[in-house]
Order: C-alpha cells, then sequence, then structure tokens
C-alpha cells in the first residue's frame, strides 16, 4: 500500500483560483457558499459523480485547483441549472461548472478520450466550420475520437429505429454565408 | 419587434422532424403562420458554451442579427436553443468588457446585432390567454380521457423562466386540459433527462429516463407530452433497454405537445407526423376513439 498524504498544506493551493473562476462565471457570489447542500441534494448526477456540486463549490473557494478541473464531476454536469435556481446564496453553480470546464480544456486536464468532452469539441468544430451540426456526423466523430469503434455497433440498433422512421438524415448540414462564420471567428480571435 | 421568426436548429430538422411537422400547421391554424429564419446557424447548445463562450455568443448573436433584420423576435421550439439564445442575449447585453468585444466582431462580420430580438417557446405563446382561448375555440376533436404527462424537462424553466415556475410548472398542463386532455399530477415534470448524457455514458441516460418514465406509469399516464427534442428523444430510444434491465414495462408513447394539440383541433394525424414515433401507438389512438374508456 502506498502511504499517501491527505490533506493539502496550504502553500500547495492556488489562492487566486476562485477569483479567476468567478471572473470566467460571471459569478460573484461563491465566497457566500455556506454549505447546505442544496445543490447536491438537488442534482440528479450527483450520485455518480466523484465530488458532488457542494464539493465543488468549496474546492473552488478554497483554491484546489487541481482537484477541480480534473474532476468528473464537471462534464457529468447536464446543465439542468436545479442546483442553481435552488441556491439559497444565489451563487451560479452552473455557470461554475461551464467556468470550469472551459478551463479544463484551455488546460488539457480533462479526462482524455472521455466522451463528453469529446463531445463538446466536435460538435464546437463542426458548428465553427459548417454553421450548423449534423447529428449523425457528430456522432460518428465521437466515437472515433473517443476510440471507441465498438460503441456504434452498440448504437446501430438505435439508428436502424431513426432510419425506419425517417429520422436520420445523412447530409452533410451546412450554411450557406460560411465565409461570415469565418469573418466573424477571425474578427472574434483579433478582439480578444 | 412584431410577429416572429421560426429558428429550428439542428433537432428539428434532423431526428425530431415530427416537431417541426406538427408545430408549423398549428400555429398557422391559430393564425400565426411561421417563417423560418433564413440561413440561421446552431446555437452551439450546452457543446459550445463549454468549449469557447466568447464563440457561443457570437454564432447566437449571428441569428439575432438575421432577425433583427427582419424586426421580428425568435420562435426556438427547441429546449435546447431556447436556453442557448437566451443566454447569449443576457450575454451579449451585459456590458462586459467580452460583449463588447463580441458585438465589435459582429460588426466586422457585418452581422451586427442592436440587443432587441426577444427568444420566446412555443408554449408560452400558446398558453396566453387570447391564445388559449383560439385554441379551445379549434378544438373539433377533443382528447377526452387521454391521461398525459407533462414533461417540461429543465432548459425551458431554468434559469430564465419567465412564463412559469422553475420547479413545478403549469403551463403544459394547462394546455393539455384546454384540449381536453388530462393532465396527471407528474411529479418528475422538471427532473433532468440527462441531455447528451445518453449518447455519452448510455447507462447513466437510461437509468435518469427510467425513473422519469416509472413516475409517469405511476401516475397511469397514457402519453408523455414534451416540449424539447432532446427529452423527447432520450425518452423514447432507451425504452426497450430499460425494460430489459430493470424488468419493468415502462412502455408509453412520447409525444411533442403540438402532436396532441393538432390532433385536437382536427388536423389529419397524418399531417402532423405520427408516423414517426418509434413506439406502438395503437393502444393510445384506441383510448382516444373510445373517448377516453380503454
Amino acid at each position: 500500500m502506498k502511504i499517501q498524504r491527505k490533506v493539502k498544506y496550504e502553500e500547495e493551493l492556488d489562492r487566486t483560483f476562485s477569483e479567476v473562476i468567478k471572473t470566467m462565471s460571471g459569478d460573484n457570489e461563491l465566497d457566500h457558499c455556506i454549505q447546505c447542500g442544496t445543490c447536491s441534494s438537488s442534482c440528479p448526477m450527483a450520485v455518480y459523480m466523484d465530488y458532488p456540486p457542494r464539493k465543488i463549490i468549496a474546492l473552488v473557494k478554497n483554491g484546489f485547483k487541481d482537484e477541480a478541473l480534473r474532476s468528473f464531476t464537471i462534464w457529468l454536469c447536464p446543465s439542468c441549472y436545479t442546483c442553481q435556481v435552488r441556491c439559497p446564496a444565489k451563487i451560479k453553480i452552473t455557470d461554475v461548472m461551464y467556468a470550469l470546464k472551459r478551463l479544463a480544456i484551455q488546460e488539457k486536464v480533462y479526462p482524455s478520450r472521455f466522451a463528453i468532452p469529446v463531445l463538446d469539441r466536435e460538435m464546437s468544430k463542426m458548428i465553427a466550420e459548417n454553421g450548423r451540426n449534423s447529428e449523425l456526423w457528430v456522432v460518428l466523430k465521437l466515437y472515433l475520437k473517443s476510440r471507441k469503434p465498438m460503441g456504434l455497433l452498440k448504437m446501430a440498433p438505435m439508428g436502424l429505429k431513426l432510419m425506419k422512421t425517417g429520422r436520420m438524415s445523412l447530409k452533410k448540414e451546412s450554411i450557406k454565408d460560411k465565409k461570415q462564420l469565418r469573418t466573424l471567428l477571425k474578427a472574434l480571435k483579433e478582439e480578444a | 419587434m412584431s410577429g416572429y421568426v421560426y429558428y429550428p436548429g439542428c433537432s428539428l430538422k434532423g431526428n425530431a422532424k415530427h416537431y417541426e411537422e406538427s408545430i408549423l400547421p398549428v400555429f398557422k391554424e391559430i393564425d400565426l403562420p411561421l417563417e423560418e429564419l433564413e440561413d440561421w446557424n446552431c446555437c452551439g447548445a450546452t457543446a459550445y458554451f463549454s468549449v469557447d463562450d466568447s464563440m457561443a455568443a457570437a454564432i447566437c448573436g449571428r441569428n439575432f442579427s438575421l432577425a433583427e433584420k427582419l424586426e421580428k423576435d425568435i420562435i426556438a421550439p427547441c429546449a435546447g436553443c431556447f436556453l442557448t439564445l437566451k443566454k447569449s442575449k443576457k450575454f451579449l447585453a451585459g456590458g462586459s468588457e467580452k460583449a463588447r468585444k463580441i458585438l465589435a466582431a459582429l460588426d466586422k462580420a457585418r452581422c451586427g446585432y442592436g440587443g432587441k430580438v426577444d427568444v420566446k417557446h412555443p408554449l408560452q405563446i400558446l398558453v396566453q390567454e387570447e391564445m388559449l382561448e383560439k385554441i379551445k375555440a379549434r378544438v373539433t376533436r377533443p382528447l377526452t380521457g387521454l391521461r398525459v404527462a407533462c414533461y417540461y424537462g429543465c432548459q425551458l424553466v431554468r434559469p430564465f423562466t419567465d412564463f412559469d415556475d422553475p420547479d413545478y410548472p403549469m403551463s403544459l398542463d394547462k394546455l393539455m386540459a384546454a384540449i381536453g386532455a388530462e393532465p396527471v399530477d407528474y411529479s418528475a415534470k422538471t427532473r433532468c433527462c440527462g441531455g447528451s448524457l445518453t449518447g455519452t455514458i448510455e447507462e447513466v441516460g437510461i437509468r435518469l429516463n427510467y425513473i422519469l418514465l416509472k413516475e409517469a406509469k405511476k401516475r397511469e399516464a397514457d402519453v408523455v407530452a414534451t416540449i424539447c427534442p432532446l427529452c423527447q428523444f432520450n425518452l423514447e430510444i432507451l425504452q426497450d433497454k430499460m425494460v430489459k434491465k430493470y424488468k419493468d414495462d415502462v412502455t408509453i408513447p412520447i409525444l411533442y405537445f403540438s402532436q396532441l394539440i393538432g390532433l385536437a383541433m382536427g388536423i389529419p394525424k397524418e399531417d402532423l407526423g405520427f408516423s414517426r414515433s418509434i413506439i406502438d401507438l395503437k393502444p393510445m389512438w384506441a383510448k382516444i376513439a373510445n373517448g377516453g374508456q380503454r
């Protein structure tokens, strides 16, 4: 058995972390968390999380950057906003989760090949390129990029049902004015 | 802004064709025919905001710009689009440094946005008092005795609800009662279906959706009415897997609320996309034909 220290020393914490997340998420109430647990008890995904929302807020507030960014929690959040509307301290918990996802992607510390960040990135790429999302193609990309081609086989019966009812299209969707979208992307990069 | 322009989003052109096929005739029937927003782009859903919030808000800004030129507000039937557009609108109106930069970039790309466009969900239009009266007057085939579990899901009522309650909304229940159906007291009505988790971690999706259907069955619902393509898809496509996994027959039709309204208004069922249902609708048709008796 490997003996590991379970408690972090003060100097190992990132004291700027909560300010960074506040700015990124547009939330100003984070410090007012009273750890009541309303968020965790409201969360439909809490039973699957490594840290339920209450703990994530505590981690962020106290500078546990690594733990928060590397958690599965932020990717499991389905963005249902139940915690956010119920929080008595009015913390924008869902928006905090989004900020953590973005920072984890920026710092490349998200779980690699984990399907959820892969889906987020592939879908965004497709939209930036074509202006539209094509359901079938994004699913194909998801399985290829998360290196689970067998998953596609499992999906086949589902695909068949959609095909039979005329709900699956093989077409790659796209907007007409893709040039405008590219200009917008470029202009945004220049502004930033 | 005067009037509305229709923003389908990817789903209503994809797996949720029957949502489009039913919402358009219903709006026509109440004298609000909807035109599609020309060259709209995808809203980005939850994905884009997880990757890059500036670009996420910017692509929504392009849609606003298109609608603003027409001087119309946007109607978004997909709850995901509805939330994402609302969120971006708020973001762009927030006056932050980031918002200023995005607005400047939109100008540069010649899709400038002046902040005037509002975003509405069809449900919120249809439950307005005058519309409700209009619908009632148009009902020729009331769905008497049909027990409906009204499922709102998450993103329509949270966090930007301005027409209903975030925990226990009633607008869809009201609408279903107006067409003669019998809304059941459905306590899971705003519990999340898991959204895209069904595609990423299926076993979690099966569990979340099983909870929803089990509750609908317990309340003796004949059908679940949905207002969001992702909810509809998740609740429907996983049913055979739920039955197998939990050895519990939770099979139940999952329809769009607009299909039921259209049906009650006497629009032929062939024109409302019922044939796209994966679940067998025979028991439901029998119950409707018998005026609510099984």
